[in-house]
């Protein structure tokens, strides 16, 4: 398929070797040996291949509906410059940049994603990334383990379910105890129930906007957590909404990490997308995985290379900050294209079209008969709507009249039942609204109709 | 030498993406914003000459030959980048119901059927993010399985000294202690030292076959025999498996638990340091622990994601795959089929033994055995003779246009370099990279001290690797600052 070989230089190659056939070239042990069909699919000719690929695509009806849907992934606009530069051959086919001399291209971008990380956060320092927002929360958590040598960990029940459900499943291994504090009728995180386990932990964790697109108030979880020197970490799931809003750093936070997917990348089913996180200065020891510094090379020009691997699994082995080796050097690099091509100006811009748009959802949803918002704090692009029938039931309603209206939050809070999350982007169409609207209206007389 | 992007631009260059929406202030109270977005504006062509000067100063796949041994550095087929830019998998929501999203469900489920029998599993999560997030995730499996078994105060780890650093780190992450096996002249696992450390504690033996030297474990059988017998669990590392499609399955060699890498063996491009997908199989005894969700067949034929796994481990990120990964390597192994796959891998195996055959009277390989689909050499000789070191030789193939081999690992093997040309290399490729290892042998017996000069010609020359690490300690030098 894609090897070059002909069976004349595979004669010629074998006899250099000295080997008599690839066959006895490559076979393991006897008795290892494969011996019978495994049963795969014949291969496909290239085009057949294309089509078929092109046909499940096709498939997935889902990806063509009107979409409210946000939950931690969010469908934004991608400029046509972002991919066109960064699939570029010479970054999308390059390895981890070990050799500086010959990797100065992501050595730099690299740099430039730590630095648009510090400056959206407000924090000192940055890493080449993480594997997404829900693995970044777990290194924020060791990061704090090994600043204060606790393990017990105060998390919101307002950080992303996924998120939460991913930390219990490294804490079970690790042995962290884990203890949430429950959200208010405000949709935030009730931190005077927080309070009484503050005492002994390790981090306080909050997500700003969290789970309900609440805005958290994060100096007072910060506040929290260094009454007892324990870890401030703020969670962002969007990372748009740091093109308005307050840093996290701002806030009083030590460590700012989240998920970086709204910066030029695609839903595509869940990944890949980039994890982020960066901290203040006295942290930067315990920052997990790659990081690059300037320096000058032997002529001394400026360069870039990969420093402090001291910290790191290729080198430390078993004493590493982290085992990450691989991350998401291109969706790095995709997202750092994102924010040179918007730049300051359009990043507000479109942060704050979002902000519009939720507003103008929420008007329009909440004239309905029945329809409120379920908490009254401040949004940024996606918000809790009130259903006077169970969310699910409406949402499978839409589904069949081809809008994706949200998420039912019984998913993942069986006692909110009546609560649907709802989410607004740039590409939100004011006809898109208008369909919702009408719809969401006449299934609900459809269903209170039939009760 | 570009200046950086916050070197660049001017307040208020670049494109109008949205209509103007006014100020934030109009949506949301003051108290709640940012004071100050301090991010430069650019024209787009400012974007376009930056990103593209940058691309000039990489070296990648498509533009020179990589024969970074471990990492498979193959041909990155272009159909797997058309693939996976389709609007029905880059616009589905990771929440969209399965009934709309039939076509990835169904995706997924070929792949991890497919990946199952090529390596001998029961069952494999195509969760994991990459090849070290595989790791943890088998050893949080094999964590459960001893826990649920009563048999929770086991805690020993071994990994042979030939491993990845990842292992150790994987295995610590959940508490392992690590011991370390050494390896026999012949380089393979010291059976011997091997079985004097198994004893009640032992948890987990992580190996990778062939091994970090480009060899195969010839007494893999006895290893996993001898690891069960004490009650352990063994793991499989498939860094190496380019060697081993087709040929031979970790499964049949009794391995329990394994991670691959779908952008090393299956052709995801490594996007400079990912991503890349690293789904772990497992046999029957570990599948029920697997990450969850999984995708499954119903008995009407459609498919769905199933969360109803009572002792999985949990998830391990926070969607289901790295999906467009998936895809690619999906894509790869359709149009290769069994066949191709195997004939893949003896090409792998091919084209290493050729570069050996064509070096290794100027270079020692201390193995006397063909090797697999990588192997070792060292310039220990060479270092004596003209105290040219293995460093200067790898930077000496930078000017002639071919990455350095992976060096100084694995520490069994001094002044090492490890050579994976993988099979998408032609003949000529491999003959122009033993050719310039030859001159550059000969240049260090010639004029030695020329030798630490290198390299000349590209981007960068040596850098200061100590300055930048002592300024780092101190969070200095790791982000641009304003002036």
């Amino acid at each position: 398929m894609y090897t070059p070989h002909t069976d004349d230089e595979i004669r010629a190659m074998l006899a250099e070797i000295g080997a008599p056939s690839l066959e006895v070239l490559s076979s393991p042990p006897r008795g290892l040996e494969i011996k019978e069909s495994l049963g795969l699919p014949p291969a496909l000719p290239e085009a057949e291949a294309y089509a078929h690929l092109k046909a499940l695509a096709d498939k997935n009806d889902a990806a063509r509906k009107i979409s409210f849907l946000g939950a931690g992934a969010y469908r934004h606009y991608q400029p046509p410059a972002v991919p066109w530069f960064a699939m570029r051959s010479e970054f999308l086919t390059a390895y981890t940049p070990y050799q500086a001399e010959a990797s100065q291209g992501s050595l730099q971008a690299i740099f430039e994603w730590q630095t648009y990380v510090c400056l959206l956060t407000g924090m000192d320092v940055s890493n080449a990334s993480l594997y997404d927002g829900a693995t970044a929360l777990v290194e924020g958590v060791i990061m704090a383990m090994h600043a204060n040598g606790r393990k017990r960990v105060l998390v919101s029940q307002a950080v992303h379910p996924m998120y939460r459900a991913v930390l219990a499943t490294y804490a079970a291994g690790m042995g962290l105890e884990v203890i949430e504090m429950p959200y208010n009728a405000a949709g935030v995180t009730d931190l005077s129930r927080g309070a009484d386990h503050a005492r002994g932990a390790s981090c306080v964790v909050v997500q700003s906007p969290n789970f309900f697109g609440c805005i958290e108030d994060v100096a007072a979880s910060s506040k929290l957590a260094h009454d007892d020197d324990a870890v401030s970490i703020s969670v962002t799931a969007e990372a748009l909404s740091l093109g308005v809003l307050k840093t996290p750093r701002e806030s009083g936070a030590d460590i700012a990490l989240g998920e970086a997917q709204s910066f030029g990348l695609p839903v595509g089913y869940g990944g890949p997308y980039v994890g982020f996180i960066a901290s203040t200065k006295e942290h930067v020891r315990r920052l997990p995985g790659r990081l690059v510094g300037e320096t000058t090379d032997v002529d001394g020009r400026r360069a870039f290379v990969l420093t402090l691997q001291g910290r790191e699994q290729h080198i430390r082995r078993e004493l590493a900050t982290s085992n990450i080796c691989t991350n998401q050097a291109l969706c790095a690099l995709i997202a750092t294209v994102y924010l040179a091509t918007v730049g300051a100006t359009g990043l507000r811009s479109i942060a704050t079209t979002n902000l519009r748009r939720a507003r103008e959802l929420s008007d329009a949803l909440t004239s309905i008969t029945g329809f409120s918002r379920a908490f009254a704090t401040p949004v940024f692009n996606e918000f809790c709507l009130r259903t006077p029938v169970p969310a699910e039931q409406l949402v499978k309603a839409l589904e069949r009249r081809g809008i994706l209206a949200g998420l039912p939050l019984s998913r993942f809070y069986p006692e909110l039942t009546h609560h649907l999350l709802i989410c607004a982007t740039e590409l939100t169409t004011s006809d898109d609204i208008r369909h919702l609207n009408s719809a969401l209206a006449e299934e609900t007389s459809r269903a209170v109709a039939v009760v | 030498m570009p200046s950086l992007l916050f070197e660049q631009g001017a307040p208020g260059r670049g494109n109008t993406f949205v209509a103007n929406p006014g100020a934030p202030s109009r949506y949301l109270d003051a108290s709640l914003l940012r004071s100050e977005l301090p991010l430069p504006d650019h024209a787009e062509i400012e974007v376009a000459r930056h990103f593209t000067e940058l691309s000039h100063r990489n070296f990648s796949v498509d533009t020179n030959f990589y024969p970074l041994g471990s990492c498979t550095m193959k041909y990155n087929p272009k159909l797997n980048e058309a693939v996976a830019a389709f609007p029905g998998f880059t616009d589905l929501h990771p929440f969209a119901p399965d009934a709309g999203a039939q076509g990835a469900l169904h995706l997924l489920w070929d792949m991890e059927r497919s990946l199952s029998a090529l390596f001998g599993m029961t069952e494999f999560s195509l969760m994991p993010a990459a090849g070290a997030h595989g790791e943890i995730t088998a050893m949080l499996m094999a964590k459960k399985y001893f826990t649920q078994t009563g048999q929770g105060a086991r805690n020993l780890c071994l990994v042979p000294d030939t491993a990845h650093g990842t292992n150790p780190a994987s295995a610590a992450m959940v508490g392992y202690r690590v011991v370390s096996i050494p390896s026999t002249s012949r380089g393979r696992t010291d059976v011997a030292a091997l079985k004097s450390k198994l004893d009640g504690a032992t948890a987990v033996c992580m190996m990778t076959n062939p091994n970090t030297l480009g060899l195969f474990e010839d007494d893999i059988i006895d290893i996993t025999k001898a690891v069960h017998a004490a009650g352990g669990l063994m793991y499989y590392d498939g860094a190496n498996a380019n060697a081993i499609v087709g040929l031979v399955r970790p499964g049949d060699m009794g391995f329990d638990l394994l991670h691959l890498n779908l952008h090393k063996t299956f052709s995801v491009p490594h996007g400079g340091g990912g991503p890349g997908s690293g789904p772990v199989g497992a046999n029957a005894k570990l599948a029920k622990y697997l990450p969850k969700p999984i995708v499954i067949r119903n008995g009407d034929g459609s498919f769905a994601l199933n969360w109803e796994r009572a002792s999985s481990i949990g998830p391990v990120r926070g969607f289901w795959s790295h999906f467009l990964a998936v895809v690619r390597a999906y894509a790869y192994i359709i149009v290769h089929g069994e066949e191709g796959l195997r004939r893949n891998s003896q090409l792998a195996v091919l084209n290493a033994n050729y570069v050996r055959a064509k070096i290794k009277d100027v270079l020692t390989v201390p193995y006397d055995d063909f090797c697999r689909h990588e192997f070792v050499c060292s310039a220990e000789t060479l270092k004596k003779e003209t105290g040219v070191r293995a460093l200067d030789l790898a930077k000496g193939l930078l000017d002639a246009g071919i990455h350095a081999p992976t060096m100084y690992w694995p520490h069994v093997v001094p002044e090492c370099l490890m050579i994976e040309p993988t099979e998408t290399e032609t003949r000529e490729t491999l003959d122009n990279f033993s050719a310039t290892i030859h001159a550059l042998v000969k240049q260090a017996h010639d004029d030695p001290t020329s030798m630490a000069e290198l390299p000349l010609h590209t981007p960068v020359r040596r850098v200061d690797e100590a300055h930048v690490g002592r300024q780092a300690n101190k969070g200095i030098g790791l982000r641009w600052q304003p002036k």
